[in-house]
């Protein structure tokens, strides 16, 4: 039974009384949409009657007027060009570094003693308590930023794509013997692939971390990018700049999934079509 | 393979020659001292209760066991088919086939196996939405293909429905005839062993127990009177008493 089937079940058998179980699920999907609208509105009534005051939070529609004005006099594009590029630097040195270790690690015995005992003790680090010793070293510019991005990047990737090289069908590899495949034909295809389901699940989370990352790494001395824009609104106590600049966080973190979860679709259609049978 | 086990090329005319082997895990001795040779292009069939030592010897033939002692001596190439078919779940059925071959005519001479088991139009299906059949057959493709001269069968047919598991050996029997490899074919099946085989041998604590060479022609009738005592005959040698005595 799969889980849709069963909200649906439990929902009907909340209502009184037995009640024929509804197969147009997918039809009745607005029925989520009732609740965020009904809070907004409240939100929007309580900003008119003075109730909330912007002060504390601006009212939904000086938030959309906003939005539009900062795209329009181009604060908004130029901020997310800034911060993309940050993300996007410190997702590949961290992407790179990640992979790499795990890599070394999976591969050999040797590797593994040699990587693995350091990477998990650097894992057991508060990154962002590193901020300090990172401004110290490398002043107050953008390197810090994407190191912190590549950092936070780098342990999911690394203990997820580990695990998936490890995790890979030890059958599989004797069919690799008897097939006599050499170990560079090996990794090719039969490690690699396989770890590949769950170097995707490392990816999702390091994406994820990497706009926290982000968004931490902008709040210290940033003159530029989003982060830059939501410290700057404060000064003016700006709430409508602000709340835009957490909606555009939001909106990249769940752009880059969507991307992310593309790819595992492409990546894994030999799951894909045995799943979807 | 290990270095304690000396492997030598053969002779021409044998496929496999197994002298004095022996694998011990722990305290427990599973193949004990076993000899065994299998002539170019013999059928045998490899019988035993479970935990007889069927499939360690399968695994040290096929050189996936670097634990054995004693000689152990095949020619160049041994192809293997497993019980579960093991096929690669990422690639499709033709780059199952064709891993490991050399480029160049991989291809071609993948979909040239896969049609000799019957399975052309599901050459870019993916192994997971194959049936068990399906999926058996593709590799016995991937083994053929590599055209060789011991092939090991582990089982490969008891996990399929009793229907196609009567195709199948027939198709064995017409890959064996066409290909004329050496077979070493591991099974728990009596029939199965009498109507494809040879030589049927009994393994039992590790060594050979019981031999008997079959030479009726095929296809067989299982039904045929030498058939019906030598299964008899089997049956007694794996312990199990016949029917209709207690």
């Amino acid at each position: 039974m799969s889980v849709l089937e069963l909200e649906t079940e439990v929902r009907a058998g909340a209502r009184p009384g037995p009640r024929p179980q509804s197969r147009r699920l997918p039809g009745r999907s607005w029925h989520r949409w009732i609740s965020p609208l009904v809070l907004v509105v409240a939100w929007q009534i309580a900003s008119a009657t003075g109730l909330l005051p912007t002060r504390l939070l601006a009212a939904p529609s000086t938030i959309a007027a906003t939005a539009l004005d900062l795209v329009r006099d181009g604060t908004l594009p130029t901020a997310i060009a800034v911060s993309l590029q940050r993300v996007l630097a410190g997702f590949a040195a961290g992407a790179v570094a990640g992979v790499g270790t795990a890599l070394v690690a999976g591969l050999s015995r040797a590797g593994e003693n040699a990587v693995d005992p350091i990477m998990q003790m650097l894992r057991a680090l508060p990154f962002f308590g590193l901020i300090p010793l990172f401004i110290l070293w490398f002043g107050i510019g953008e390197t810090p930023k994407v190191l912190l991005v590549a950092l936070a990047v780098s342990f999911p990737l690394y203990l997820n794509t580990f695990a998936g090289i490890r995790g890979v069908d030890g059958k599989l590899a004797e069919v690799a013997r008897t097939l006599k495949l050499g170990r560079a034909q090996l990794v090719r295809h039969i490690v690699l692939p396989g770890a590949l389901p769950q170097t995707l699940v490392g990816l999702r989370q390091s994406l994820g971390v990497a706009w926290l990352a982000l968004i931490v790494a902008e709040q210290i001395n940033a003159d530029a990018g989003l982060g830059y824009m939501i410290n700057d609104a404060r000064e003016f106590l700006r709430t409508d700049v602000i709340v835009v600049g957490l909606l555009v966080y939001s909106a990249l973190g769940l752009l880059t999934d969507a991307l992310v979860r593309l790819l595992e679709r492409r990546a894994l259609t030999w799951r894909r079509e045995f799943l979807s049978r | 393979m290990a270095a304690r086990v000396p492997v030598q090329v053969s002779p021409p005319e044998v496929a496999a020659s197994v002298r004095a082997l022996t694998r011990r895990f722990g305290d427990r001795t599973v193949l004990d001292d076993l000899d065994l040779e299998i002539a170019r292009g013999e059928f045998v069939a490899l019988l035993g209760r479970s935990g007889s030592g069927k499939s360690t010897l399968l695994r040290a033939l096929a050189g996936l066991d670097d634990e054995v002692e004693g000689g152990l001596a095949v020619g160049e190439s041994v192809a293997v088919a497993f019980q579960e078919p093991r096929l690669v779940p990422w690639k499709r059925v033709r780059a199952n086939v064709a891993l490991g071959l050399a480029r160049g005519d991989a291809r071609a001479r993948a979909e040239a196996a896969l049609a000799e088991v019957g399975l052309t139009e599901r050459a870019d299906a993916w192994p997971l939405t194959l049936s068990g059949g399906e999926a058996q057959r593709a590799s016995l493709a991937r083994a053929l293909v590599r055209e060789p001269g011991l092939l090991l069968l582990d089982e490969p047919f008891s996990a399929l429905d009793a229907l196609t598991r009567i195709t199948m050996h027939r198709l064995v029997l017409e890959l064996w005839s066409a290909h004329r490899p050496a077979v070493l074919l591991v099974t728990h099946d009596v029939d199965e062993a009498l109507l494809l085989a040879d030589r049927v041998l009994v393994l039992d604590e590790g060594r050979i127990a019981h031999e008997t060479a079959i030479s009726l022609p095929r296809p067989r009738h299982r039904d045929h009177p030498d058939l019906v005592s030598l299964r008899t005959t089997l049956l007694a040698a794996l312990g199990v008493s016949p029917e209709g005595t207690a």
